[in-house]
């Protein structure tokens, strides 16, 4: 284990953009490239926790603690076990392929988008790593400015009404959530004589089960759900990702969304197992619903764009359902479905923004037969739809399967609603690809279009890579996060049955 | 002379800190009729090293004990903790009047010797054993802001806020001076301790009851709380922006000062009463406050209502009460003092068409044309929405911890909802600054060495308090130590 190795990773981002900052503002291809740099250091950094982590191993690896504010019982303690390793690996893969994407989409203010977006992964990343619930909170609200600058300064037309959407709906979560985390921490601080933030030490603690346990699952679970989005706490993530630009979408829906997700596993699940049992069938119900409802809504979208973001709804929703099966399928399922869908979500975005920077329009009505034009574009559009719907071979396949295999041992009737989610998005998806790539050139405009450049190619080739690699060998992923995952699901059902027994 | 006559024993040394302050003020008034006539800046630097050689004087002073005048003045930590605060506001203030005020040519000697006797009667006020004490110092400071407040005489909505502030401010002092007379009458005597020595032995007094009330009346407008509010918004506006922050930062530090010194040190065996009637103040104050900033396009005004709302987040601490409900007031006021300078501190650096640039559309675009500037007030806002790793963040939190170890979960809830209604308004001006573009005549930002330091340290102030606040908070517990032996 390498000391500091983790700091490192986090700050790392922000170091360079402090760095850029003092780059005057008339050289924007020194930003660009500067940031692009910064970015896949942090990468190379980061590989290291890959080759090191122990997967055969429960514990947070990798852990380092420095005393901050002592008198609080704040500390800032970082590390990662088997879920906190991929998503930290899938921040630093996801960043630099973002701000390449975005090299000449952004010709506006370069200079401060690249340090916003180092900023936002800096944030990101030290959501992932922190193991003390302040440092979490710290993390949490600061990345949430960086977002809400990427949407509102280089969004499209109705930007400053989907960035504040997306900062409100997400701060409301947050403050519940702050109060929840305070009476956590007096309650502990009152049963035990150590007042600490500690995630660790707090997990460890059985909170009595009852109203006050309720209260704060729930609390925890607002934030977390609003940033998922659990269905009916969606409705800013259409607004978000339509009016952020490609580079904020890949990350919105790549990373951000995970922090969702991340948290009900990181904290709902250990702090609340009693409360999560409980209501368990309320999200279950929620997530199916929302792998329904979001399929279906996409289905009918005109715009691209949109139709991505709703479909985000019921990927996120399969997620859902796989973590709060609360058996081991389910939940390694939910977890790989996390990766799954930063990868093959972030690449739709991606080749949304490709054929918007051409075309200047993200409507499916003013396509058609663009495989004659941009044949690459189309094979590797194909082969990203494929692998979104879940195609066996395919890393979306690998995530929806496992979810379902635990769904139907909890509830065969709603897993069987929820599959219908699997054959919608075969339908919106193929329907999509068919008008946008199949039949005749009906627009004289898309006739003249350029096919995947370089750039282009370097983007997306490392994403494709991946999802064909989860999809033919996902032991290699699982393989990290197993033994995390039995841990975590021992450790709620050993604390719920102490709580039951008393 | 009777024999019983005891001379008071007269300790300087307690009132030191104010004494420089005062005695900077007495040379701004002399220097102020020798020559040069036609610059008056020099007399700012002359106030400005009073209030920093006080500064040093505190800080020197710190874990010292002393009492004077028959305890009517009182030296420890809790009053030094609140002469930096106070000597912080008051040093930054001056720093951003150096430049504002040849600019908006409202520049003269009487200026800065009001901003020191207003400074003087802040101090004073944070040492207040006796409540004759609290009220002189009170006037001390009040008077001298009603004049300050009107100090641009052809303005109109100068004029306006110096009445206005002067009117309802000598009516608030009457209740609590009607006040202090009722705690006289219920417990013969205006000195803390032996108040609240004599309000134990008598329990539940209605009489003391109905005195605290009025007392609460006197400084609930001192520190405009709801339902006494009503002029902060207008003064806000009206006065000069200089003015606009030692009102905002100094003086509602004073008055928290002493009300948390009253409340605890005499009343606390009322402390059920005032805690519950403070439990719906504060409640009242934090959502008026921030739902009338959701209205405002005048950017004083917004912050006006805003540091209302701030005001009802602090009394949460004293409903909370404990060391810990106490220590995180203190600590807020630090906090809340850096930024609100700092905020104001960039409006009153910012002017359009020659009129100070206040109205929010004014700094459409502020980002393209200023990007350092526009930086600045956005990280001032971002730590009044409380966006950690900033100061704002950091206080608000130990301040919302007291509250839920004290048990008060539902007024954390009212707080924590409230702090994201609050995010609305204060984003509001980062949209104008980033993402909107600019409109007509762009503002003019005035170069200026003296506001340009004070940004910078109110500044570093917030990151400061934001990233280690540990030792700040450790010193704001040892202040409030003394109040609850």
């Amino acid at each position: 284990m390498t000391p500091g190795l983790l700091s490192a990773v986090t700050f790392l981002p922000a170091v360079g953009a402090v760095a850029l900052a003092l780059v005057p503002r008339r050289r924007p291809g020194v930003h660009r490239a500067g940031a692009l740099g910064v970015a896949l250091l942090t990468l190379v950094v980061s590989i290291p926790l890959w080759t090191r982590f122990d997967g055969d191993s429960a514990d947070f690896q990798f852990a380092e603690v420095y005393r901050w504010l002592p008198t609080l019982g704040v500390s800032f303690h970082v590390g990662i076990d088997g879920i906190s390793l991929l998503l930290v690996l899938l921040t630093t893969f996801l960043t630099p392929i973002a701000l390449a994407s975005a090299w000449h989409a952004i010709e506006d203010r370069t200079k401060e988008f690249v340090i916003t977006m180092l900023l936002l992964e800096t944030g990101m990343l030290g959501v992932f790593v922190s193991l003390d619930l302040f440092l979490f909170f710290v993390f949490w609200e600061a990345m949430l400015i960086p977002m809400y600058l990427v949407i509102g300064v280089w969004g499209g037309g109705n930007r400053i009404y989907a960035a504040v959407k997306f900062v409100l709906y997400t701060m409301v979560g947050s403050a519940l959530m702050l109060v929840a985390i305070l009476a956590l921490y007096y309650q502990h601080g009152a049963a035990t004589g150590t007042y600490t933030f500690d995630v660790p030490t707090l997990a460890r603690w059985v909170v009595p089960p009852g109203l006050g346990q309720n209260l704060m699952f729930l609390a925890f679970a607002l934030a977390f759900a609003i940033k998922v989005p659990l269905f009916p706490f969606h409705t800013w993530l259409p607004d978000a990702h339509v009016e952020a630009p490609t580079a904020g979408s890949v990350i919105l829906a790549g990373v951000l969304l995970k922090m969702g997700t991340y948290g009900f596993l990181r904290f709902c699940l250990p702090f609340f197992p009693d409360a999560s049992f409980k209501f368990a069938p309320l999200v279950f119900a929620l997530a199916v619903i929302g792998i329904v409802y979001g399929a279906w809504v996409s289905t009918v979208q005109p715009d691209l764009k949109k139709l991505v973001a709703y479909s985000s709804v019921s990927h996120l929703g399969f997620v859902m359902l796989g973590l709060f099966t609360l058996n081991q399928q389910g939940l390694v399922g939910g977890v790989i479905q996390m990766i799954n869908h930063g990868l093959s979500t972030g690449a739709l975005f991606l080749m949304v923004g490709m054929i918007y920077e051409r075309r200047h329009t993200r409507l499916i009505s003013e396509f058609g037969g663009l495989w004659k034009v941009v044949p690459a574009f189309s094979v590797l559009f194909l082969v990203v739809v494929l692998s979104s719907l879940g195609l066996p071979g395919l890393n979306g396949f690998v995530g929806e399967f496992l979810v379902l295999v635990g769904a139907f041992q909890v509830n065969g009737w709603l897993a069987a609603v929820a599959t219908t989610g699997i054959i919608f998005a075969a339908v919106y998806l193929l329907w999509m690809y068919q008008r946008v790539v199949f039949g005749e050139i009906t627009h004289a405009e898309n006739g003249r279009l350029a096919d995947l450049s370089r750039r282009e190619w370097a983007v997306l080739v490392p994403v494709l890579v991946f999802i064909v690699w989860i999809g033919v060998y996902p032991t290699a992923f699982t393989g990290k996060t197993e033994a995390t995952i039995a841990a975590l699901l021992a450790q709620v059902e050993s604390k719920a049955s102490v709580a039951l027994a008393r | 002379m009777s024999p019983d006559f005891l001379a008071p024993h007269v300790n300087v040394s307690v009132l030191l800190p104010v004494l420089v302050v005062l005695v900077a003020a007495a040379a701004v008034l002399v220097l102020d009729v020798l020559p040069p006539r036609d610059s008056k800046s020099h007399l700012g630097g002359v106030a400005l090293a009073g209030v920093l050689v006080a500064l040093l004087v505190t800080v020197g002073r710190w874990g010292s004990e002393g009492r004077a005048f028959r305890d009517m003045v009182l030296l420890d930590n809790y009053a030094l903790f609140f002469d930096v605060v106070i000597c912080y506001a008051a040093a930054l203030v001056l720093m951003l009047s150096m430049d504002y005020l040849p600019r908006t040519g409202g520049e003269s000697g009487e200026y800065y010797a009001l901003v020191l006797f207003a400074t003087a009667g802040m101090m004073l006020l944070a040492s207040a054993g006796d409540l004759i004490v609290v009220f002189l110092s009170l006037e001390l400071m009040s008077l001298s802001l009603y004049v300050l407040a009107g100090l641009f005489k052809t303005r109109l909505t100068s004029g306006e806020a110096s009445m206005k502030y002067f009117l309802l401010g000598a009516f608030a002092t009457s209740f609590l001076l009607y006040g202090i007379a009722l705690i006289y009458g219920a417990t013969g005597s205006t000195n803390l301790d032996r108040i609240a020595v004599a309000a134990t032995a008598k329990g539940t007094d209605p009489l003391i009851l109905v005195g605290l009330g009025l007392m609460l009346v006197g400084f609930g407008f001192k520190i405009s709380s709801v339902p006494f509010h009503m002029w902060a918004p207008d003064v806000y506006e009206g006065a000069p922006t200089t003015i606009t922050v030692l009102i905002a930062t100094g003086s509602k530090a004073a008055a928290f000062a002493a009300l948390i010194r009253v409340l605890v040190v005499a009343l606390r065996s009322a402390q059920a009463d005032w805690s519950a009637l403070l439990w719906g103040v504060a409640a009242l104050t934090m959502t008026l406050g921030n739902v009338v900033a959701l209205a405002q396009s005048n950017l004083k005004r917004m912050l006006a209502y805003s540091s209302i709302a701030h005001v009802g987040y602090m009394l949460m601490g004293l409903v909370a009460g404990g060391p810990q409900g106490a220590g995180a007031v203190l600590f807020y006021l630090l906090a809340y003092t850096f930024t609100t300078v700092g905020a104001f501190g960039v409006i009153g650096l910012c002017a359009r068409a020659g009129e100070e640039a206040v109205e929010v559309g004014d700094y459409a675009g502020l980002a393209r044309r200023h990007p350092v500037l526009a930086a600045t007030l956005g990280l001032f806002l971002l730590s009044l929405i409380g966006i950690p790793p900033l100061a704002g963040f950091v206080s608000k939190f130990y301040l919302f911890g007291s509250a839920v170890r004290a048990g008060y979960i539902w007024l954390t809830v009212i707080a924590v909802l409230n702090s994201a209604i609050a995010a609305y308004y204060y984003l509001r001006v980062i949209v104008y600054m980033y993402m909107r573009e600019p409109e007509g005549e762009g503002v003019a930002v005035a170069p200026s060495l003296a506001g340009g330091l004070a940004l910078t340290i109110a500044l570093v102030g917030i990151v400061l308090l934001g990233l280690v606040p540990a030792p700040f908070a450790d010193l704001a517990q040892a202040a409030v130590a003394p109040l609850l032996r």
